[in-house]
């Protein structure tokens, strides 16, 4: 039999279901993620660090898990809540059951939860501060309280926490289904500089793909070190926490727009990129998390589905004069997607890597490309 | 881009009668694409020739023709309408054919009609084998070895090529209709050969055999602007080999990784692209081998169908609605997502937070000599679909909605028997409709999961959910439902175990179970199909029942009433009751009462969340509609519509504490049982055949002496005319009663006299305690003895006299009063010999409502819906019985072709899946229609096969003289012939099979006979006959079973019926 657990919400409510992981105790902010696919490469994206993640289609684990998937070599994830865990693992391609995974990782998480009434109540509320915990006859106003001692994710400078701390140099390309192997990149064109602040390796594939050398540098390398190295483009990556917190990432981007340089900004880069061109950024209530979410493109109208994952956006007001709006959702109407007027740099609030998610937006991998070409 | 201004008028095709493969989900995307055009002010013209569908309701288009789906019919329609644009995606592969031949007869050229939604070269490329496969080719997705043949020797080659298994599928034909797989050259001849002669353009994919491998499904929208998304995904629990419309299905799909879903995402919109889809929704299918991951697809249908139907149902997302609005030229991000009460726009893909599961209803039980292994060509009649939080509990929601007496995933054989172990083994390899119930059966044997999956090579992860379900209830064995607890039970409802299949394992009452359940306060909570995951808050009341925390249905204070649907349609009980319970919801919310829709067939207009205030998407049992009732606490409950499904629940509804509206429970009861029948029948001096009811062969034969023979036979507890016989002596009887039944004192056999030569009669009416008003009288055209089902009919009636119909009605009118009908009736009768005689009476809606209804213009099922919340007749100032000037025939449609071998000869059992009508000024014209558009129409000449029975010589010569006037030659065997040539008509003579070749059916298969006219005896005589009418089918040659069908027919051949077209709207202008 399954140990009980339950997860505290710091409003009080409770939600009980069977443990799945270690045994132990969570803290972070509950968030839901609406992708029917790709629960291991949300596990180990970087961006979800200090969360806890609830996802909202019921059966997880039907795949098992493998190496390939990873978007990062751990999870980051501070807990997993399902409403029902496989049975077995079934795919061609897996290593290791979604437990056994769990288990080898340290991480905690509860299944048989009603994720959809907690989906409905993080939706009315907010993403909210959580406590999950493991065993029998748990003191629930004491869960409540932990939860509610949870800093939350506001103010938070997780970046800086989660970023590389070795400099290194990165050259897988994508993964191929039909080969089961790595591809080769075909070209070695362009030399770029990557600031990780929670990358996940999708993003650094598919920029070798298309001919990247790339050299992964730590979150707060001061931006003449990266001119030194004389790269061709600087990538920003995702990551975690609140971007207005960045201080150091802020300055040494607008560094980097100065020298005119070819960048390009994905979700956390994206946010931070704005706020170096003078926009405000925002807590948004609940967030977006999930692998559905149309995106226009307002110059060609044209309609993607995109994959997302953020808690915090660029605010519509003061966005100031540099900025020129790209992209925008469709559910929300809320900014997607900047360019620097005048600049060679751009942000994505979404996620072209996808993984987990549709390819859609790939194509602004190959607009990074094409600037670095000018 | 905002729509079209320069189109103004639309034409849309219907899909026609109900057959196997294209079901009633083409009224429900026909006639959500008619609501959808109308709304943004195009004047829609509408072809149909299925009388049953809501599509073809007058108030849903603008011009409704009720017409014939064949080119030169429509071209008729066009030349008076003159529409801008045809709308071909809608009517299944009927429509996209008719649109093909329009476009091939250069009808649309010549009258300026654009086609929208496909174009021409885009229909080709997806449906020409050889055109799709290049395509596919060209974006470098894999298929299966394959190559065309249009003739055998072709194939031969090619299928040297690919080895066996092979797989052969005829081009262009709908449910993937004369294909099959071969596993030796024998059936492979055969499978070609069938397949060339059902191919329109005589044509076959003769492919490598991928048997085993996994399939899925892709439900892709495409907009104008190139904007695509993928509705849902579907996985097929039954790997590649079996049709996908006959596989268990589950969306969304459960065993890809992400990787592997988005590289199908990607290839179903590079599909899309390829084939030149511009605009609306199509249907990819991929097979993907488990071992590797190696992706191939299959085939795409550049139309809606009856996957996205069900996609539709599944997500909350309308994809023929909104394929309708891309077609006029909007894009998906300017129209919103209705579900979310158009919060957001429909340029996303649905995000689902349950499962769902579509299992197939099959009809093998009235095609007893049919091969019932599923194959790659469809079998299946109708379908349920579940929807639950996990797969174990959508699993068995749906097998207790299918109705076929499994309360879940019962036990389906004798596991001690010796043989079991080979039986389940042989089960889990070839598929048959049971399969899923011998996995579990496999389970309990203690087989491993690793051996279901090597015989079945169904994906371990379903088996594994199936191999549960069978531990947790092996976990009950010996336990007292007294003594489970509240988490053991909460732990069996969440896995989907019905409170039947509990009751089976704790050995105890269903109703004790119930009383535990509730007593430790375990219920289900409904929650709601929102298409996005709870992400967006949904005003939409599409509910499902699941065992979870939180109830999200928010119940209203209105005054409501709840409809109980029909369940899957099945023989016998098909989209007629959909139709009726979408009027009642339609009617009733017009009048301000809140309706509540329960029902859970995904093919239905009724389940559509537009139609009602709310909808439960579940099984139509006890324990789930009480369940609802609970939640609900409906005013009243309306179980008259839904056909013998919830009739059959009343009585335990009303003891319930649940109040039935309209016809009581007991009079229900008493129009059932026999024998307060009869008592009604003689306290209203009515007369009904002779019968009996035996509990023995030996009773059987001493009711057969006192009454006399012929006799119609069967058990009592079926419904639909199962196992009914006809029989003419002694040795059949007693052949009937060892053989064909299991009678018991618990399911005695009925007895009834058979009037021969009977004219048979069908009516409907609606009563309102009060008043009693005719709504039809349909004067069948076969005698009785052919179910009324299988028979045509004629509204008004074409021979019976004014007197005879009076006496009728007023036998009718009394029985409604005396059985205190609130509501609608339906009475049989039949006319032999100046004598009337009741067959059979129901007090509730009839198949034939929606025939009556078009027939008189008058919707009937609507003003008796009325009537049971209490407005009378006179009220709803329908007091008169509606004698249209034109005439409407009714006539059955036969899934024969799908069951090759099965004889196709009408009798007392019910075997058709749909029906067509056909409108003209004389009941000659309007037959003529109907057969037109039942594919059956005669020749207007050639050879005519003549061979009557015995009790029909009398119209013989008659009959021959008429043929001989028409311009037919003829030809008989010897008996048959001596008798025209008697009466001085020419007629070859031909062996019968028993006397030798060249016999009769060597001239069928040469093609030497353009028509058959055949009736026969008895059970052996039809047996001697068999062959026959099965090559007739084979080559296909009209053939008619009854003198009455032929004269009928003759007379439709001289009518004007080719000329004319007429909409139902300017019928009712002109008044009736």
């Amino acid at each position: 039999m399954l140990q009980n657990a339950l997860l505290a919400l710091e409003d009080g409510q409770i939600f009980k279901g069977k443990s799945i992981g270690i045994n132990g105790q969570a803290k972070g902010e509950v968030v839901f993620n609406t992708s029917m696919t790709g629960y291991q490469e949300i596990l180990t994206d970087p961006s979800y660090t200090q969360q806890i993640v609830v996802l909202t289609y019921p059966h997880i684990g039907n795949t098992g898990t493998n190496s390939v998937d990873e978007e990062s070599g751990k999870i980051y994830a501070s807990g997993l809540i399902i409403r029902d865990l496989a049975l077995i693992s079934s795919n061609w391609r897996s290593q290791m059951s979604l437990s056994d995974y769990l288990l080898a990782h340290n991480i905690i998480a509860i299944s048989e939860i009603d994720t959809r009434a907690l989906t409905r109540h993080l939706r009315e509320y907010g993403a909210l501060k959580g406590y999950i915990v493991t065993g029998d006859n748990t003191n629930e106003a004491m869960a409540v309280k932990k939860a509610q001692s949870f800093a939350g994710l506001k103010n938070m400078d997780l970046a800086k926490v989660v970023s590389t701390t070795e400099q290194y140099q990165f050259n897988q390309a994508p993964h191929s289904l039909a080969t089961n192997k790595y591809t080769n990149p075909t070209t070695k064109k362009f030399k770029v500089v990557v600031y990780d602040y929670g990358v996940k390796k999708n993003i650094l594939r598919m920029l070798v793909e298309r001919g990247c050398v790339l050299t992964v540098v730590n979150a707060q390398k001061p931006a003449a070190e990266v001119l030194a190295m004389n790269p061709d483009g600087v990538f920003l990556s995702n990551g975690p926490g609140d971007p207005k917190s960045c201080n150091y990432a802020i300055d040494n981007i607008k560094t980097l727009l100065e020298k005119n340089l070819p960048i390009f900004g994905i979700c956390l880069g994206h946010q931070l990129l704005s706020l170096a061109s003078g926009a405000k950024t925002k807590k948004m209530k609940f967030g977006h998390h999930g692998a559905n979410h149309p995106v226009q493109d307002l110059q060609t109208k044209q309609v993607m589905i995109t994959s997302q994952n953020h808690g915090f956006a660029v605010a519509e007001e003061n966005l100031g004069k540099h900025l020129k709006i790209t992209h925008r959702s469709l559910f929300d109407n809320s900014i997607q997607g900047v360019s620097v007027i005048a600049k060679k740099a751009f942000g994505f609030q979404g996620h072209p890597e996808a993984s987990p998610g549709p390819h859609d937006m790939s194509a602004l991998f190959d607009t990074f490309i094409t600037e670095m070409k000018k | 881009m905002p729509k079209r201004q320069d189109l103004k008028d639309i034409l849309i095709i219907g899909a026609g009668p109900i057959v196997i493969g294209q079901g009633c989900e083409f009224d429900y995307s026909g006639a959500q694409a008619c609501s959808a055009l109308r709304e943004e002010g195009y004047r829609v013209i509408l072809v149909n020739s299925n009388p049953a569908t809501i599509m073809t309701d007058p108030q849903m288009a603008d011009a409704t023709y009720i017409e014939p789906i064949e080119w030169r019919t429509v071209e008729r329609i066009i030349a008076v309408e003159k529409p801008d644009a045809l709308l071909p995606t809608m009517g299944g592969q009927t429509a996209l054919n008719c649109a093909l031949d329009l476009e091939r007869h250069g009808i649309l050229k010549k009258y300026n009609v654009e086609m929208i939604g496909a174009k021409k070269t885009a229909i080709d490329k997806a449906e020409d084998r050889d055109l799709f496969r290049a395509a596919m080719l060209k974006i470098g997705l894999d298929m299966p070895k394959a190559a065309v043949a249009h003739n055998l020797e072709d194939a031969h080659r090619i299928q040297e090529e690919v080895g066996f298994p092979t797989i052969i599928r005829p081009s262009f034909t709908m449910g993937g209709s004369g294909g099959g797989i071969a596993y030796n050259k024998q059936e492979f001849v055969e499978i070609c050969e069938r397949g060339l002669d059902l191919s329109p353009t005589n044509e076959l994919l003769i492919e490598e055999s991928i048997l085993g491998w996994k399939e899925f499904e892709m439900e892709v929208v495409r907009d104008s602007k190139d904007n695509c998304i993928i509705i849902c995904s579907i996985e097929n629990f039954d790997p590649m080999g079996i049709h996908t419309g006959d596989s268990i299905t589950i969306a969304p799909a459960q065993t890809l990784t992400d990787k592997e879903y988005q590289v199908m995402r990607n290839a179903s919109l590079a599909v899309l692209r390829e084939i030149g889809v511009d605009t609306g929704g199509s249907n990819v299918q991929f097979a993907v081998n488990p071992k590797d991951g190696r992706l191939n697809i299959i085939e795409m249908n550049p139309r809606v169908s009856r996957s996205s139907a069900l996609a539709s149902k599944a997500t909350g997302f309308p994809i023929a609605k909104i394929a309708a609005k891309l077609a006029v030229g909007y894009t998906l991000d300017e129209l919103g997502n209705d579900i979310t009460g158009g919060k957001t726009p429909a340029s996303f893909e649905p995000s689902i937070d349950y499962v769902v599961t579509k299992i197939p209803r099959f009809a093998f039980e009235k095609f007893t000599s049919a091969d019932a292994r599923l194959t790659t060509q469809m079998k299946s009649v109708g379908e349920v679909m579940a929807i639950a939080s996990t797969f174990q509990e959508s699993l068995q929601k749906a097998l207790r909605s299918l109705e076929t007496d499994k309360s879940g995933l019962d036990p389906i054989m004798d596991l001690s028997a010796a043989d079991a172990r080979n039986k389940i083994r042989s089960e889990c390899i070839g598929a048959h409709a049971q399969r899923i119930f011998y996995l579990a059966d496999a389970f309990r044997l203690g087989m491993s999961l690793k051996e279901v999956f090597d015989l079945s090579k169904i994906d371990p992860w379903f088996l594994a959910q199936i191999k549960d379900i069978v531990t947790t209830e092996k976990q009950t064995n010996g336990t007292h439902v007294s003594d489970v607890d509240a988490e053991q039970m909460f732990d069996l409802k969440r896995k989907g175990f019905s409170d039947a299949r509990l009751a089976h394992l704790f050995c105890c009452s269903e109703s004790s179970v119930r009383e535990r359940r509730k007593a430790l306060g375990i219920k289900p909570v409904f929650k709601r199909v929102d298409s996005c995951a709870g992400e967006f808050d949904t005003q939409t009341a599409y509910l499902y029942s699941t065992y979870q925390q939180q109830c999200e249905s928010k119940p209203t204070n209105r005054k409501k009433i709840m409809i109980l649907g029909g369940g899957p349609n099945r023989i016998g009980q098909g989209i007629e009751f959909d139709y009726c319970c979408v009027h009642a919801s339609l009617a009733l919310r017009a009048d301000g009462f809140e309706t509540i829709m329960v029902n859970c067939n995904p093919e239905t207009v009724s389940t559509d969340y537009d139609i009602s205030d709310r909808l439960y998407f579940e099984p139509l049992t006890l324990e789930d509609v009480l369940a609802v009732i609970e939640i609900e606490n409906p005013h009243g409950i309306i179980v008259h519509y839904g056909g013998q499904t919830p009739l059959k629940l009343a009585t335990a509804l009303e003891k319930a504490g649940a109040n039935i509206i309209g016809t009581s429970p007991d009079a229900i009861d008493l129009a059932e049982d026999r024998a307060r029948f009869s008592k009604m029948l003689q306290d209203l001096d009515l007369q009904q055949p002779l019968n009996g009811t035996a509990n023995s062969p030996e009773q059987a034969r001493a009711i057969a002496d006192a009454i006399g023979f012929p006799l119609v036979v069967r058990p009592s507890y079926v419904l639909g005319g199962r196992a009914m016989e006809i029989v003419y002596d002694k040795d059949s009887l007693d052949h009937y009663m060892h053989t064909a039944v299991q009678v018991s004192n618990d399911s005695p056999v009925l007895l009834d006299s058979f009037l021969d030569h009977a004219i048979e009669v069908d009516i409907d009416v609606i009563c309102d305690g009060k008043d009693v008003v005719i709504g039809g009288i349909m004067q069948h055209i076969e005698p009785a003895g052919i179910h009324s089902g299988d028979s045509a009919c004629s509204l008004p009636p074409y021979s019976l006299s004014t007197d005879v119909l009076d006496k009728m009605r007023a036998q009718v009118i009394a029985m409604a009063k005396r059985l205190n009908v609130i509501g609608l009736m339906n009475a049989q009768l039949a006319y032999q010999d100046n004598e009337i005689y009741v067959i059979e009476v129901n007090p509730r809606a009839s198949r034939t409502v929606p025939f009556v209804s078009k027939a008189i213009g008058v919707p009937i099922a609507n003003i008796a819906a009325r009537v049971m919340l209490g407005s009378s007749l006179k009220q709803q100032g329908f007091l008169n019985e509606i004698t249209p000037q034109h005439f409407s025939v009714k006539e059955a449609v036969f899934p024969f072709n799908k069951f090759l071998g099965v004889d196709p000869i009408l009798g007392p059992e019910m075997r058709s899946t749909g029906e067509v009508m056909g409108i003209g000024d004389n009941f000659a014209s309007a037959f003529d229609k109907a057969q037109l558009a039942a594919g059956g129409r005669a020749p207007e000449n050639g050879r005519v096969f003549v061979s009557l029975r015995k009790l029909d010589r009398n119209d013989l010569v008659d009959l021959g003289k008429r043929l001989d006037k028409q311009g037919f030659s003829l030809v008989a065997t010897r008996s048959n012939k001596e008798a025209l040539t008697a009466a001085g008509l020419e007629c070859e003579m031909v062996n019968k099979v028993s006397e030798g070749s060249p016999h009769i059916i060597d001239m069928i298969k040469n093609d030497n006979i353009d028509l058959i006219i055949n009736s026969t005896e008895d059970m052996q005589g039809a047996e001697d006959s068999a062959e026959i009418r099965r090559q007739a089918l084979v080559h296909k040659v009209v053939c008619t079973t009854t003198v009455a069908a032929a004269f009928a027919m003759l007379d439709g051949l001289k009518s004007d019926s080719k000329i004319k077209v007429r909409s139902l709207q300017s019928i009712t202008s002109k008044g009736a």
